[in-house]
């Protein structure tokens, strides 16, 4: 059974941690990442799926090799790159890889990414992926036979199904409305955008208190003031105030990781009585995380 | 030009649940031609509506419903009737549903949906867009086609795209269709439609049934048009 689930259905506080398969197939350095430095740390580690539209190896086969390793995966998939007959049937063969936990996100456009002349998807949405990983557990599939009954699946999977939420989107209400619809379709937990306004957590938060599912906020490492005012311009939904910017830019260079490390642990002892965990994204400072995990207390 | 087929009365009047009255407008430019619209469908609708228990203020009929000069000016005359109803019920193809809904500050509801308007984006083309998808969401989202206007035709809600600016992320000049759909539900406060479900695209419904395809009207109107497009004409 999902170690993600028990600790969540137990009421641990939980963190999770993200590693993004390489561009090619040296696949040692992630998992070396992971092994050193997320093992026995966090509940599970999310594998990020075609992340930002640039093209790499897959998800599936590096949750495998964590799985290997002793190291719970958390397969994302995103809606952009295939259509609902290869979305249920990677589903079945993650499943049949022992993979249990399931991330569906919509998934950011080709154009985001370094494939830009190709087609993007979207047959199903990420409520319409939910939903089909609903209807594979109870044992069919998205298709009718032709007496207009759902397909029969020889052995059913299970899964610990996902989503992602964006608490400090422009329009949060928008936000919690797809959240509910989310739920409605068989979510079980929310790994969220990243945050950095505690007080625009919070109010997200009230919002969306009558939907009962785990909440783990999500924080992406900020290495630098360049990266930090990189997101403010570039990356919808997620703003970062202007004293952490200013925490990055007035650190000296060698005591930037320090920092960065603080601002990390700060934001996770301040949003940790709102929520129910937490989704570390540190984009190659796995090496961090530790440290991360001990100065916010949970370690 | 276009072809287009009925939704199914029930399903009509599930759109119109929260309705208690309904202002008919049906466009008599191309879904006459597909024995769908004009004055004939307009009473039978307002009878259908009376029998589920609706009051209908009133009803009109545009010739192309698909300009919004034209629907501002017809609809103009019926402003009274117009605004004593909760919903307008359009019998058009998806760019007519489009326009009412951007000229009329209330619900835009489609009667029909649009299989083929070969690429036609209506007489004069405004902003609105009709993919022809064969199953119109246009009663869940306040007249907005989601399928057009967001970038990945997302039927459920927003992605996690939306700009602060209200930008989507393909494109700082490209609004999120979303957003657009959130604001106008908010102002037609009907927010609780966004919590509808609605299932993937039955892309088996983009295609042109048979039963359009050997009537007259698709072989005289839509068919030569679809063989017109340069794409055809290279052939």
């Amino acid at each position: 059974m999902s170690q993600l689930r028990e600790q969540l259905q137990a009421g641990k506080f939980v963190v999770t941690a993200e590693i993004g398969p390489p561009k090619g197939i040296d696949v040692a350095p992630c998992l070396h990442e992971a092994e050193q430095y997320l093992k026995g740390r966090v509940a599970a580690v999310n594998v990020t799926d075609i992340q930002t539209a640039v093209m790499r190896l897959g998800s599936m086969a590096v949750c495998h090799m964590l799985t290997d390793r002793g190291i719970e995966p958390v397969f994302q998939m995103v809606c952009r790159d295939r259509n609902r007959l290869a979305l249920q049937s990677d589903l079945l063969s993650a499943a049949a890889l022992g993979i249990e936990n399931v991330l569906a996100l919509t998934g950011d456009h080709v154009v985001m990414g370094d494939h830009r002349d190709a087609k993007p998807v979207y047959d199903l949405d990420s409520v319409g992926l939910l939903k089909a990983m609903s209807a594979l557990e109870a044992g069919t599939d998205m298709g009718l036979d032709p007496k207009g009954q759902p397909n029969k699946l020889a052995g059913a999977p299970k899964f610990f199904k996902g989503c992602c939420t964006t608490p400090c989107s422009p329009t949060p209400e928008a936000q919690a409305i797809k959240l509910e619809k989310k739920v409605a379709a068989g979510a079980q937990f929310v790994q969220t955008q990243t945050v950095y306004d505690p007080a625009a957590f919070e109010k997200f938060m009230r919002q969306i208190e009558h939907v009962k599912i785990p909440v783990l906020v999500g924080i992406v490492v900020l290495k630098s003031a360049a990266m930090a005012k990189y997101m403010n311009r570039s990356v919808p939904g997620v703003q970062v105030p202007d004293p952490i910017i200013q925490r990055l830019a007035d650190a000296p260079k060698e005591a930037r990781e320090k920092v960065s490390v603080a601002i990390a642990a700060e934001l996770i002892r301040r949003m940790k009585p709102m929520c129910q965990g937490v989704h570390l994204m540190t984009l190659g400072w796995d090496h961090c995380v530790p440290d991360i995990v001990q100065q916010a207390g949970m370690a | 030009m276009n072809a287009t087929e009925p939704k199914p009365v029930e399903e009509i009047i599930q759109s119109l649940a929260n309705a208690g009255s309904v202002f008919i407008v049906g466009c008599t430019g191309c879904p006459v031609g597909c024995d769908v619209g004009g004055p004939k469908w307009v009473d039978q609708m307002a009878a259908a509506l009376t029998g589920a228990g609706k009051t209908v203020t009133g009803s009109g009929l545009v010739e192309l419903l698909c300009n919004k000069a034209l629907v501002g000016i017809k609809l103009g005359r019926m402003v009274e009737q117009v605004m004593a109803a909760d919903a307008v019920l359009v019998g058009s193809c998806g760019v007519g549903v489009q326009a009412v809904g951007n000229m009329v500050a209330r619900r835009a509801v489609p009667a029909l949906n649009t299989i083929c308007l070969g690429h036609y984006q209506g007489l004069w083309p405004g902003s609105e867009r009709c993919a022809e998808c064969g199953q119109c969401v246009l009663a869940h989202t306040g007249g907005l086609c989601p399928v057009t206007l967001c970038a990945k035709s997302l039927l459920n809600g927003q992605c996690g795209g939306t700009g602060y600016d209200g930008s989507c992320e393909v494109s700082r000049d490209h609004p999120c269709g979303w957003k657009l759909i959130y604001d106008r539900l908010k102002e037609l406060g009907r927010l609780d439609d966004m919590r509808t479900l609605i299932d993937p695209s039955d892309y088996r419904k983009r295609a042109i049934p048979d039963s359009i395809r050997r009537t007259t009207h698709f072989a005289l109107e839509v068919a030569p048009q679809e063989q017109s497009t340069p794409a055809k004409q290279a052939q």
